[in-house]
């Protein structure tokens, strides 16, 4: 049987020569999500850009880089610790498969509980979705909106690790769908590479 | 090659694109204590972020690997991002002081 009478169930293929792309279903279906999901994050980063530039008093309130650096060093290692997991997925290791996709994991909720200080923090020197101490109240609905998006891909992410790396090493996924998934933690990082110097970088208290 | 000498060679470039990509996130922060001017800043550290970016699709996200796939995407991604662009002269009327923007 031919890859695209596989696709279609064991009929004909008819006007299919075969994968789109050459690539399985779930994994373009993957990347189809990933380029919505970027236009819905470009689409936020370029409101808020707007917003910004059309606002005399925009509050530059960050005066450490240590957290976001912090952060930033925790997400891009995280990808590297998902790649070597889907390496050993592919040679068949499972139980270092599912290590590293724990760790990978573990990042993750790292990531998110120094965000999630950092939210507090701000919100204790006065900040809300409507008013700061610093200028326009429009910073901070921009601020939570975007970064607060984020966080909750890095939420679902944690949870799809955990939950697809205890599925495969019970033989219910296999490593095609753990790459599939490493490509959405890609994604999840990629963004924040974008986040991090428009959201924080350009409104360093200096 | 060996299945071991490619895995190695595997690991040894995803080590390579991680410590690029550090490297790149890096030369973010230093831009951002530069004296210069904001619009300045903002071009370049979006040229930064764009390398970074494209260094992930790359190699981590294996895009380089599957030429179809990699086209398909960056036109259909440049294209909706560039037509996103569309509102900027506005958002300058508004910083500037046209009618009804202060």
């Amino acid at each position: 049987m031919s890859q695209a009478e596989i696709t279609m169930g064991g009929r004909s293929a008819g006007l299919t020569a075969g994968p789109a792309f050459s690539v399985p279903t779930k994994k373009l279906a993957m990347w189809l999500f990933i380029i919505a999901d970027t236009a819905t994050f470009a689409a936020c980063l370029v409101a808020y850009g707007f917003i910004r530039n059309a606002t005399p008093n925009w509050p530059r309130p960050f005066h450490s880089i240590t957290n976001v650096a912090l952060m930033t060093f925790i997400l891009v290692t995280s990808s590297l610790t998902m790649l070597m997991g889907v390496r050993a997925a592919r040679a068949g290791d499972k139980s270092g498969a599912l290590r590293w996709t724990f760790v990978t994991a573990a990042a993750g909720i790292i990531f998110a509980l120094l965000h999630v200080r950092e939210w507090l923090a701000l919100i204790g020197e006065g900040m809300t979705l409507f008013k700061n101490p610093w200028g326009t109240g429009q910073f901070g609905a921009a601020f939570f909106s975007i970064t607060g998006l984020h966080l909750t891909h890095v939420t679902a992410g944690v949870i799809a690790l955990i939950a697809v790396g205890i599925r495969y090493k019970g033989g219910r996924y296999k490593a095609d769908d753990l790459e599939i998934l490493g490509l959405y933690w890609h994604f999840v990082d990629m963004v924040w590479m974008f986040v991090v110097p428009l959201v924080y970088l350009l409104n360093l208290a200096h | 090659m060996t299945t071991e000498m490619q895995k190695s060679g595997g690991m040894k470039k995803d080590m390579v694109v991680y410590f690029c990509i550090l490297a790149l996130a890096g030369i973010q922060f230093v831009i951002a204590y530069q004296s210069i001017d904001g619009s300045q800043m903002f071009v370049r550290m979006l040229i930064v972020a764009v390398v970074e970016a494209g260094l992930a699709l790359l190699f981590f996200m294996h895009l380089s690997e599957n030429r179809g796939l990699l086209w398909f995407v960056a036109i259909f991604t440049v294209f909706v991002l560039l037509a996103m662009q569309y509102g900027w002269t506005d958002s300058f009327r508004l910083s500037a002081g046209a009618p009804w923007s202060k």
